[in-house]
């Protein structure tokens, strides 16, 4: 468990002291993947580097599994980096180094393996993220995606707890994205991991995500489950994020909904509702007419939803909304 | 051909030469031991950077400027009293080592501080992120990486002691450039100094050559 108790951290830039994050309260479970989004100069980047004290604190204190590490001492917080891995948008892989130079080289920075059992560990995570094949390249021979799957075993080499990850997709095409979050969703279920991870991107938070905090001017803005927060997000900076995700153009949206006539709802449904035939039922019964202005299906992690927004002409409104609420639709009435 | 050089005495040749490759390999030697750690804590206690230390980095910085802003012609007089303090004598092929290392150790160091600026920021916060102590930083990652950088640095700084060691006949230093100094320029003799000088040349572009060749052997760009 992670907590964050009034973490602070400010810059001196010309004698004065630029705040990056403000004073933040933050609990992350054991063995669950959270997501911190956020625009660039939000302060994602100082509090994933907080975690591992990259970045000192100016006040507060970070606990992890009750252990005050704001208070190591610098032999202690080295052991303590040791069990917190860390991949990066540029992979940060030493190019002078083979692929599994680089996997070895925390180990050996540790100076606590054998070179027996330095060797054993180098080829099961080669195994595990798919480069046997390319075990003596060096970095520069090796595309973007794999040169992200050496970041991830060379993290994982020494069993860290935690795994935090700075942009980790930002630098790979769509394709590479998908098979580098599914690794990360592998290794947290089968290693029972941790992970901490920044994005500009909230698609990345829906995919792997159970919890996310939302972060604008080096402050959280909203933090919950990602359901929750994806679904019915409520801050704006949140909002934008969302409807950039589904490439939504909030100003369009709004002429659309102007030009549609009768009440306006927007239906979110979520797990097994999702694949129930409702709309049709719902209308038949109540005599409203409905049109379809926008729509998604899709999956938050595992879950399936959809979230629909719809004009309602005629009929009876409440017998209509009575229906899907007790159909567990959430229901908003937007106009 | 004979008429032509008629005044090369080859076996001369032959030892000034020796001496040179002496010269420029004994001064190489220090500079690199000496101008590498002198590199490498410029580079640390630069601004931003591992050992922040802005009054080491400044004092350390002047006295790098001061020796590489003196002239080399000058460099080597004002060495002679340390250098017969240091070795005895300021002539012949030991003399001169002294004042070549004085030249080109400050000058090797920040090439080195240069080619370790070069190595991305992000291989150092990832080294940290594991766990890895300054010392584990320098050795681990720091100087592999900034390797092929360092050996053109050598290489540049093997060139330049060539262009030194030649000055230094001037105070009776020994080599090719002695021997260029007395027969080619004191007795007029042009076919002493233009095989002094075409040995030279062969000499500084084998120099190049080589070091080219393990820059490239090491790049993994």
């Amino acid at each position: 468990m992670i907590v964050f108790d009034q973490v602070q951290k400010s810059y001196q830039v010309d004698g004065r002291a630029i705040p990056a994050l403000h004073p933040t309260d933050m609990t992350i479970e054991t063995g669950e993947v959270f997501g911190i989004v956020g625009h660039s100069g939000a302060g994602k980047s100082t509090l994933v580097r907080l975690i591992n004290l990259l970045e000192p604190p100016t006040g507060g204190n970070i606990l992890i599994d009750d252990e005050n590490i704001t208070r190591y001492n610098a032999t202690e917080l080295r052991a303590f980096r040791r069990k917190v891995g860390m991949i990066f948008q540029h992979f940060n892989l030493l190019s002078s180094k083979t692929v599994s130079d680089n996997i070895a080289f925390p180990m050996k920075l540790a100076g606590i393996y054998s070179k027996a059992e330095i060797r054993d560990r180098v080829q099961e995570l080669l195994a595990r993220v798919s480069l046997t094949d390319h075990a003596t390249k060096y970095p520069s021979q090796l595309s973007g995606g794999q040169k992200q799957r050496v970041g991830i075993a060379r993290a994982l080499a020494c069993r860290p707890t935690i795994l935090l990850c700075d942009e980790a997709t930002s630098a790979l095409d769509p394709q590479t994205t998908q098979s580098v979050l599914r690794l990360l969703a592998e290794i947290n279920k089968e290693l029972g991991l941790t992970i901490v991870l920044i994005t500009h991107e909230m698609d990345v938070v829906r995919r792997v995500c159970d919890r996310v905090a939302v972060m604008d001017g080096g402050r959280v803005v909203e933090m919950g489950a990602v359901s929750d927060v994806f679904l019915h997000p409520k801050h704006p900076t949140t909002r934008d994020f969302v409807f950039e995700s589904e490439s939504i153009d909030s100003q369009e949206r709004q002429e659309d909904l102007q030009k549609a006539s009768g009440r306006i709802l927007r239906l979110t449904f979520k797990g097994e509702s999702t694949y129930q035939p409702l709309l049709g039922s719902v209308a038949r019964a109540s005599g409203v007419d409905f049109s379809i202005l926008s729509g998604r299906i899709d999956h938050i992690k595992d879950t399936p939803y959809g979230q629909l927004t719809l004009s309602l002409v005629g009929g009876d409104l409440a017998v209509a909304m009575n229906a899907l609420e007790a159909a567990d639709v959430h229901v908003e009435v937007l106009r | 051909m004979e008429a032509l050089l008629s005044n090369v005495d080859w076996p001369e040749i032959g030892i000034a030469s020796w001496d040179t490759l002496v010269m420029v390999g004994m001064s190489l030697l220090f500079s690199v031991l000496a101008g590498l750690p002198i590199g490498v804590l410029l580079f640390l206690t630069g601004k931003r950077q591992l050992l922040e230390q802005p009054v080491a980095y400044a004092v350390l910085s002047f006295v790098v400027n001061v020796l590489r802003s003196v002239p080399f012609i000058i460099l080597l007089i004002v060495m002679i009293p340390f250098t017969v303090m240091l070795i005895g004598t300021s002539l012949g092929v030991a003399g001169a080592i002294p004042p070549l290392v004085a030249g080109g150790a400050p000058f090797f160091a920040r090439l080195v501080e240069t080619s370790l600026r070069e190595v991305d920021r992000g291989i150092i916060e990832a080294t940290q992120a594991m766990g890895a102590s300054v010392r584990q930083i320098i050795f681990g990652a720091l100087l592999p990486e900034a390797l092929p950088g360092i050996i053109a640095g050598i290489t540049v700084t093997a060139i330049t002691l060539v262009s030194y060691a030649a000055m230094s006949g001037v105070i009776g230093g020994g080599g090719l450039g002695d021997l260029a100094i007395r027969f080619g320029y004191q007795r007029f003799q042009t076919d002493v100094m233009v095989i002094t000088v075409a040995l030279l040349v062969i000499f500084v572009q084998m120099l190049q050559m080589i070091g080219d060749r393990l820059v490239l052997h090491f790049s993994r760009k």
